[in-house]
């Protein structure tokens, strides 16, 4: 018997990755009366439209707009955690977070641990990053590496709209506190969001095309890119494996180990800085797993170790692109 | 009257017994520490106990309070249980915090004690997060804060208590002042008329205690925290105190001015509620014997911290997270 007739075909409709977010949250706060919204301008709908409309449905209790500042933000989110609530925890931008570090790195991240696991810092602390129309050196970070290294949390860089919903979701019922990077650049892209949001988990990698001739691992802003980079590879005849790792803690190793075992040649591609970028982790993690004999070749592309300069042609000349990734693509089959 | 003059003294001498129980704990504590039965340092609080007594005696035990790298008095006061803690303490199997965290994290959640904490001011966001967060579950407990003079020249102290005082949050702040941040007087690099002035600046209305008069810190206490739960919001009591030994307990203190401690001694929270209890026709044996009592209970404390197993090692891997947690690995 046909399956579909049991359940009504579930409704699906293309939004941009930011009302995706905005509908993840009001799905949960309406499925849970005890998950809030704290940061600057939430009430007026926060400076993406991620919130809005929110505070006409849930009320200025719920959706809090605060002060600038960004320590209590960070701190009061998680003391309303202990007491048992599910806090939303708004960055306005990720560079914004970095006043917060104390809060997020001493206090967020080792609570559970230090007491025993009596607390239970059940945040999402949401953090739009990444180069984003020329804002310069305090306002395009993307810091993932620093967070990825830290014990404790989950770092999820999603890069979809059905991606970014699903992991809000599973974010805001976990108990572990996630930091959520959303890609400021991709904010407007559109894809395909099922009215009822599951909860997507945490660790699973996004196969997004398969190929035999190497493998290329990358996640958020640059998602698209490589997507673009690996479909003019395949006009040329080469076949790109593409993982879009949507989550950087945990990451998807079994699924990036077993590309690389059949197609020998890895590229990781990243916005981020190259040198101490978390694309160094995951070529260590590969030669230690399959050994270095088991690799034709390997390259990490990411920006160079430079602040993000304000003018476009500079910011242009530091960005990674789908030339640069075609390049290093080549250069790998060449070895 | 007679009859509320003897309640007043049998409050008292509970009060005494508890700062005598937190006065002996540390002392113990200290002993142990100083014949290598315990790891690390501890912040000593010895001679602020009245702070902590007072404050917590005025609490609901579903009250919150968070604390302070010196943070031993509060956990007690607010009804920690002492085994548990002297057991973290000395990094044991069946310490409150399954020893992750020691003196310094020390945290009981049953007892709605959120936490000490390792960074200075750390607890103030934290503290007000948890009143946000208390209001929107629809309870009616209240948060208390305690924090030191250093934290007032960090920025969360200023961040927290615009917060709460915008959101009108059921915190009541206290600051334990006990002159000395780290090695530095506070007084030295603390500019303007200090912590009250600065918490009305705020519109967070503040008063001053002798921190060292056990039933004064309790009033104050008690009346600010009426003010707390009837939704008059934010509330400091600023608790001037002195911390009679170093900052840790491997610090001698000996900068000090000689004459400076000597006059605190004398002010000692604990020799003032005796001298107090003795004049309303306590004997001095009765007080001898609270403090063998409280004495008794922690050396036994320490006797079982030092029989208790050490963790497994396995356990360094659990409560990291519950996603993404690392294998244990062979050991």
């Amino acid at each position: 018997m046909d399956a579909s007739f049991l359940s009504p075909t579930p409704t699906v409709e293309t939004i941009t990755l930011v009302e995706a977010t905005r509908r993840a949250v009001a799905q949960e706060m309406r499925r849970d009366p005890f998950v809030w919204v704290l940061g600057e301008d939430v009430a007026r709908g926060g400076i993406f439209g991620q919130y809005r409309g929110l505070i006409d449905a849930f009320g200025p209790e719920r959706i809090v707009s605060t002060p600038i500042s960004e320590a209590t933000l960070m701190g009061a989110g998680l003391g309303a955690a202990l007491v048992g609530t599910r806090p939303i925890i708004e960055m306005r931008i990720f560079d914004f977070a970095l006043c917060a570090m104390d809060e997020l790195v001493n206090q967020i991240a080792k609570i559970r641990y230090m007491f025993g696991g009596q607390a239970k810092p059940a945040v999402v602390i949401r953090a739009p990053h990444g180069l984003w129309r020329s804002s310069a050196a305090q306002h395009s970070q993307s810091l993932e590496a620093w967070f990825a290294h830290l014990p404790g949390l989950v770092v999820a860089v999603p890069a979809t709209p059905a991606d970014a919903a699903g992991l809000l979701v599973a974010a805001i019922r976990s108990d572990d506190p996630v930091l959520f990077f959303e890609p400021k650049a991709l904010f407007g892209a559109t894809g395909p969001v099922p009215e009822e949001i599951a909860p997507l988990p945490f660790g699973l990698a996004r196969h997004v095309r398969g190929g035999d001739d190497l493998t290329l691992v990358c996640w958020s802003s640059i998602v698209p890119d490589c997507e673009r980079a690996a479909q003019a590879l395949e006009r040329d005849g080469v076949g790109v494996d593409l993982f879009d790792l949507r989550t950087l803690w945990p990451w998807d190793e079994s699924a990036v180990l077993a590309s690389v075992a059949r197609t020998r040649r890895l590229l990781v591609v990243h916005e981020a800085v190259r040198t101490g970028g978390f694309g160094g982790e995951i070529v260590a993690r590969v030669v230690e797993c399959l050994g270095p004999g088991a690799l034709k070749a390997v390259r990490r592309v990411g920006a160079p170790r430079l602040p993000v300069p304000f003018s476009p042609p500079l910011e242009d000349a530091m960005r990674v692109t789908e030339t640069k990734i075609i390049a290093a693509a080549k250069s790998l089959l060449a070895a | 009257m007679e009859s509320g003059a003897q309640h007043a003294m049998a409050r008292l001498m509970e009060l005494y017994r508890l700062m005598a129980r937190i006065r002996t704990f540390e002392e113990v504590a200290l002993a142990a520490h100083a014949a290598g039965e315990l790891p690390g340092y501890l912040h000593p609080s010895i001679g602020q106990e009245a702070v902590a007594a007072g404050v917590c005696s005025v609490l609901r035990r579903d009250d919150r309070i968070t604390s302070t790298h010196r943070g031993h008095g509060h956990a007690l006061a607010k009804g920690a249980e002492v085994k548990g803690m002297m057991r973290e303490l000395f990094g044991r199997a069946g310490g409150v915090c399954r020893g992750k965290g020691g003196s310094m994290h020390i945290a009981d959640f049953s007892i709605g004690m959120l936490g000490a904490n390792g960074v200075v001011a750390g607890g103030i966001p934290i503290a007000v997060g948890a009143a946000q967060g208390l209001r929107l579950l629809g309870s009616d407990a209240i948060v208390a804060c305690f924090f030191g003079d250093g934290a007032i020249n960090r920025g969360p102290f200023l961040e927290g208590l615009n917060w709460a005082a915008l959101y009108r949050l059921p915190v009541l702040f206290v600051c334990e002042d006990n002159a000395v941040a780290a090695f530095t007087a506070a007084c030295t690099v603390t500019a303007g008329p200090g912590v009250v002035a600065r918490a009305e600046s705020c519109g967070v209305a503040a008063e001053s205690v002798d921190g060292n008069d056990v039933e004064a810190v309790a009033e104050a206490a008690a009346r600010l925290i009426a003010r707390v739960r009837r939704g008059d919001g934010p509330q400091l009591l600023h608790a001037r105190t002195y911390r009679l030994l170093g900052h840790t307990s491997t610090d001698q203190a000996a900068w000090r001015d000689p004459d400076e401690v000597t006059r605190a001694r004398a002010n000692d929270p604990l020799i003032r509620a005796r001298d107090r209890l003795r004049a309303a026709g306590v004997a001095e044996a009765d007080l001898d014997a609270i403090l063998a009592e409280a004495r008794a209970e922690m050396e036994a404390a320490r006797a079982d911290a030092l029989q208790a197993p050490w963790p497994e090692a396995a356990e360094a891997w659990e409560d990291v997270q519950d996603i993404g947690a690392e294998p244990v690995e062979q050991l």
